[in-house]
């Protein structure tokens, strides 16, 4: 395994953007961060800004208004960058599927890596997640 | 000349330092995440960050002046390695190197990575990122005073000597001035500027990554990101020597460990302080402890 491919999943800087979620996902995420499951111990960490991004997690069912500007937050971050979809909402919709104000599922519009179902899921289950997707890059480079 | 290079690039100045600060802001943050009750990141952590931000895409965004925003990280890495290569050599051994005001130089160096820090968020056009300039410079307009005030201390103690190496040997000669009661004064006043030169916690307005998404920050990305990071590590190993150098009679690592404790423990016990009331606590009560001890010292005590 090349230093560059150990780095980057090594350190990876996680942005939060929610497209019109109810929050459940949200909080669930906020919880993976605290003392007791502690993702810094594999250099995860929450940033503020798109720019130092390495992964988006994207929650929530995308509608009319936030299409534009989810394209345009991804236009932004710095590549490579991976998107993770959480929540039913983001994986497929959920309940919203033949909404009229949710025209488009999120794998659509943005390159979704890995998806990560639940409603909302559990840190536990983000965590696995995130170690198969770790997995999935480091076989396929 | 190669001598010289040699200091500046490999030993003391570029690599000693970088190395040394990227270990002390593991520890800071190990410490941090035992405080908080957590495991905390491996070793390597800070170096692995640094890797990976090396080789991220740099996006420019379009309203940036694009020279002043690639060159600002790099005017205040060069401006910090100068900084640390005058204060190490200073400790080490080596009386025949700096100049008499050296002091003065090394005091302005100490400043120009926050002013190029203020620079290139200025250039990128982002309205977080000019918030954070205007806090980043109330916040060094605020704490300068104070510090050029402490720093008098110990050259009226000394009888006048501008010379980094000379304070060195002044204190091997006469004691540290740490043990005087305006020396204790001076060092207090002097821990807090380094807290605020540092951006750390209770004085991390300009950074605030809940309120303004890492203000002066966020519009960088890559690798000027990553020499920006690096500047504020070597900030780390700068700032606790130089306050060692001048107060405490020369470098040793147990001196500098304890500084870093006290900046580690203030950084985890301490919520973030607006930008007023930063201000009035170093143009008030900072600014008057360190003229109290201005006094001391031309009193003699």
């Amino acid at each position: 395994m090349s230093l560059k491919l150990k780095a980057l999943t090594k350190s990876i800087w996680v942005y939060h953007l929610s497209t019109g979620s109810c929050n459940n996902c949200d909080i669930e995420i906020l919880d993976l961060l605290t003392p007791r499951f502690d993702v810094e111990r594999f250099g995860i960490m929450l940033v503020g800004s798109i720019r130092h991004a390495d992964a988006i997690l994207v929650t929530g069912a995308l509608n009319l208004k936030t299409i534009p500007r989810v394209k345009a937050v991804y236009d932004q971050a710095p590549k490579p960058c991976v998107i993770i979809a959480i929540g039913a909402c983001a994986c497929g919709q959920g309940m919203f599927k033949n909404g009229p104000n949710t025209p488009d599922p999120v794998d659509s519009i943005l390159p979704v890596n890995i998806y990560l179902p639940g409603c909302p899921p559990k840190p536990e289950a983000m965590i696995a997640g995130i170690v198969k997707l770790i997995g999935k890059l480091r076989e396929k480079k | 000349m190669i001598k010289y290079l040699f200091n500046f690039i490999v030993f003391p100045g570029f690599l000693f330092t970088a190395v040394i600060g990227l270990a002390a802001s593991w520890i800071d943050r190990k410490v941090t995440a035992r405080v908080q009750w957590r495991v905390g990141p491996p070793w390597y952590q800070p170096f692995v960050d640094l890797v990976k931000l090396s080789i991220k895409e740099i996006t420019v965004p379009k309203s940036a002046s694009k020279p002043l925003f690639f060159f600002s990280p790099l005017i205040g890495l060069s401006a910090v390695i100068l900084a640390s290569t005058f204060i190490w050599l200073a400790n080490m051994g080596s009386w025949s190197v700096g100049f008499s005001g050296d002091i003065i130089v090394v005091l302005y160096l100490l400043t120009i990575p926050a002013i190029a820090l203020m620079l290139g968020a200025s250039a990128s056009g982002n309205p977080l990122a000019s918030l954070g300039v205007s806090r980043e410079m109330k916040l060094m307009l605020a704490y300068e005073l104070p510090f050029i005030i402490i720093l008098t201390v110990p050259i009226i103690k000394s009888g006048g000597i501008l010379r980094l190496a000379d304070l060195v040997l002044f204190q091997e000669a006469n004691g540290a001035f740490v043990t005087s009661i305006s020396g204790v004064l001076a060092i207090l006043v002097g821990i807090f500027c380094m807290q605020a030169k540092l951006g750390l916690v209770p004085f991390d307005m300009g950074e605030a990554e809940t309120e303004i998404m890492a203000g002066v920050y966020i519009e960088y990305s890559g690798m000027l990101l990553a020499i920006f990071k690096l500047t504020k590590t070597m900030m780390l190993v700068a700032m606790p020597v130089f306050l060692v150098t001048i107060f405490w009679g020369g470098f040793s690592i147990w001196k500098y460990v304890i500084l870093l404790v006290v900046i580690i423990l203030m950084r985890n016990t301490n919520p973030r302080v607006r930008i007023d009331q930063a201000m009035r606590f170093f143009w008030g009560k900072m600014t008057f402890i360190a003229a109290m001890a201005a006094l001391l010292a031309v009193m003699g005590m």
